[in-house]
């Protein structure tokens, strides 16, 4: 076991799935020499050559394309876009063709892929290095979407998604990049996917979050014991496919439901969850689902603390839910 | 002041006053001798390196360096990270992050000068790494064929971020590339200001004339770190840096003038108290202003707010009343 950052536990993941994979190749702009701009494929390079941890010219539509057509061809790509903000010059690569080539050609060809991007903010990135636009994604047929938010999770998560037979966005929250340790196994090992994961059980009330929002809701809770709820933090890891279940069960069992997300509220992942349970367990609710989300504008500089649900937000959202 | 702006950029971020920054030392010979070519109608497409640009075209420092604070009197009210400046009245378009988005922009914008029959032209600038963007060859594809009065200004400075200039293209020149695109493509060096200010004074008269676009590339080097985020001395060959070093824009200049009489010891050090003072007057300025407040979160979005911004905005106006102050949760930026 080491105690790594979960920047590291990317960087472990990748190390230890490409000693045991030769096909497993790196792509991206400054993964190389300079190891990623965050480090996340640091001395990468120097481990595995150039051939397999490749510096790209500045294009991410290049780098999604590119990465389609190797792993047609043999490979298990890998590749970065550096930041989330700038992946959409390769949404059309992403949404029209790797999500949608396995299904358009009747199964006759495929290209798993994991592409890796930061996301998020609470780093005072502007609406440039802050956003997490996992709805787009999601919303996409042939794509999974994975966001860990733990060094654990991102090590198995990751590898299992290196393993898997279909393209996965594999979405690492910057913000916990460096600011929370884990213990981390040295081996390879997986975190299946689709599976969510109850972080802290409770009876009152079900908060259900992904990535940075995790920590923020297990804070939230915290704040929410001594005011007289008891909350269950559900921490879904894959959006897509969706732990149904998880959440069913919590809700089945607490009646009360806070989902968090920092993108914005309107058409982000929350209304497909809110969706969900009252399609599958309407008659369990005691009280309205409360989504706390990010606004419905774009990510600020200045106010972003304002802008993204903080503890004290997702706790005043539990007060409502409980007292209702 | 260029160089001092961003001397001054990089401390303030160092001592904690601002976030970030994005420095162009070793290019500014490209912004002035560009930039002074231009008329006042002409509109300007730059990146996120060129505030020399800015300061040439007479954008006020108070204002830029209010949006390096994201302040109250940030013309962007804090939404953008430092350098992202945007200064209508001054032709001078709304910076991006997002690389080259801005050159078929600016095609755009000088197209619709030929469409309407005025004689603004617009120039964009991009780096090297910028040129591998879909956006650069849509821009160059899209102003050959329509034979746009656009002027491209390559900055050649020899890294996007960690990644050298020969693992982004193949081709020998930036400049080759426009060939392609059928319009003339021309490489100046970038550090000497007189040939940057005569090459793109030629392509902005056949732009203006009629002629069509022009792909020029300012050979130079990129002499700080990508932004104040970055460690060049993790990829960048120290050899290669200080060779660069003898070749200072700004000395070579002030060297000819001085060869040519035109300059002396002493006139260079009224000019320096004197840009020195008025930095430091707008800097004190600047920092005395406080953040945007709460409501403009919501402002801009749309022309006008939507039922939802207005529920979202009383909603966030209820919850500050409940808590007093929001607490600020935001990291360093961890790049």
């Amino acid at each position: 076991m080491a105690n790594l950052t979960l920047v590291q536990a990317v960087r472990d993941a990748l190390m230890t799935e490409m000693a045991l994979d030769p096909t497993i190749v790196l792509m991206g702009e400054d993964v190389g020499l300079n190891g990623g701009v965050f480090r996340a494929t640091e001395g990468l390079q120097k481990e595995f050559g150039e051939e397999r941890v490749m510096d790209t010219p500045l294009a991410e539509s290049g780098i999604i394309g590119l990465a389609l057509g190797m792993a047609l061809n043999g490979m298990r790509p890998v590749p970065e876009i550096q930041f989330m903000d700038f992946i959409y010059p390769a949404f059309d690569q992403i949404v029209s063709e790797v999500a949608k080539l396995r299904y358009r050609s009747g199964g006759d060809f495929k290209c798993p892929m994991v592409i890796r991007t930061p996301y998020g903010g609470g780093i005072k990135g502007g609406h440039y290095h802050s956003q997490s636009t996992e709805a787009y994604f999601a919303h996409t047929a042939g794509l999974k979407v994975v966001i860990p938010s733990n060094p654990y999770d991102t090590k198995g998560l990751l590898i299992a998604a290196m393993r898997d037979e279909d393209p996965v966005l594999f979405m690492e929250p910057k913000r916990l990049y460096r600011s929370l340790k884990g213990e981390v196994p040295e081996e390879a090992y997986t975190v299946e996917i689709g599976k969510a994961q109850v972080v802290r059980p409770g009876s009152d009330v079900t908060l259900i979050a992904w990535g940075a929002m995790v920590p923020v809701c297990l804070k939230a809770a915290e704040l929410c014991e001594p005011r007289g709820a008891d909350c269950e933090v559900i921490d879904l890891r894959t959006l897509v496919p969706l732990d149904e279940e998880t959440i069913l069960e919590s809700v089945r069992k607490t009646g009360r439901v806070v989902i968090v997300h920092e993108a914005q509220k309107t058409c982000g992942f929350g209304a497909e969850i809110s969706a969900l349970i009252s399609e599958k367990a309407i008659l369990s609710l005691e009280a309205p689902i409360i989504r706390v989300a990010g606004l419905d504008t774009p990510f600020p500089y200045t106010l972003e603390h304002i802008y993204l649900p903080d503890p004290e937000r997702v706790a005043l959202a539990v007060g409502k839910v409980k007292n209702f | 002041m260029t160089r001092f702006f961003d001397e001054r950029g990089m401390l303030l971020q160092r001592q904690g006053r601002i976030g970030f920054y994005v420095p162009s030392f070793g290019q500014e010979a490209i912004q002035i001798g560009t930039a002074n070519a231009l008329k006042a109608g002409d509109w300007v497409f730059p990146s996120y390196r060129e505030p020399g640009v800015f300061i040439s075209r007479g954008a006020s420092l108070f204002k830029m360096l209010c949006n390096l604070w994201g302040n109250r009197s940030d013309v962007c009210k804090g939404r953008q990270m430092p350098n992202h400046y945007s200064f209508a009245d001054l032709k001078l378009f709304s910076v991006s992050s997002p690389i080259s988005t801005q050159v078929i922009q600016a095609v755009g914008a000088s197209l619709a000068s030929k469409l309407r029959k005025e004689k603004d032209i617009a120039i964009t600038y991009f780096g090297d790494g910028g040129t591998s963007e879909n956006d650069f060859h849509t821009g160059l594809t899209f102003a050959g064929a329509m034979k746009t009065p656009t002027v491209f200004i390559c900055t050649n400075n020899q890294f996007a971020i960690s990644v050298p200039t020969s693992k982004q293209t193949g081709a020998a020149r930036m400049a080759d590339k426009a060939i392609g695109y059928g319009m003339p493509g021309i490489a100046v060096d970038g550090n000497d200001v007189l040939a940057v200010y005569k090459a793109t004074q030629e392509a902005v008269d056949r732009a203006r004339n009629g002629e069509g676009p022009t792909l020029i590339e300012c050979v130079t080097f990129r002499m700080g770190p990508h932004s104040s985020s970055d460690d060049p001395t993790r990829y960048r060959d120290q050899a290669l840096y200080e060779a660069w070093l003898k070749r200072d824009p700004i000395q070579r200049f002030r060297q000819y003038l001085e060869s040519k009489k035109l300059w002396d010891q002493k006139q260079q050090d009224i000019l320096e108290k004197e840009l020195k003072a008025t930095l430091a007057d707008a800097v004190e300025k600047a920092e005395a202003e406080p953040a945007p407040s709460i409501e403009t979160l919501f402002e801009d979005v749309y022309s006008e707010m939507t039922p939802q911004l207005l529920e979202q905005k009383a909603a966030l106006e209820m919850e500050q009343e409940l808590r007093g102050k929001f607490e600020n949760t935001s990291e360093a930026f961890p790049l």
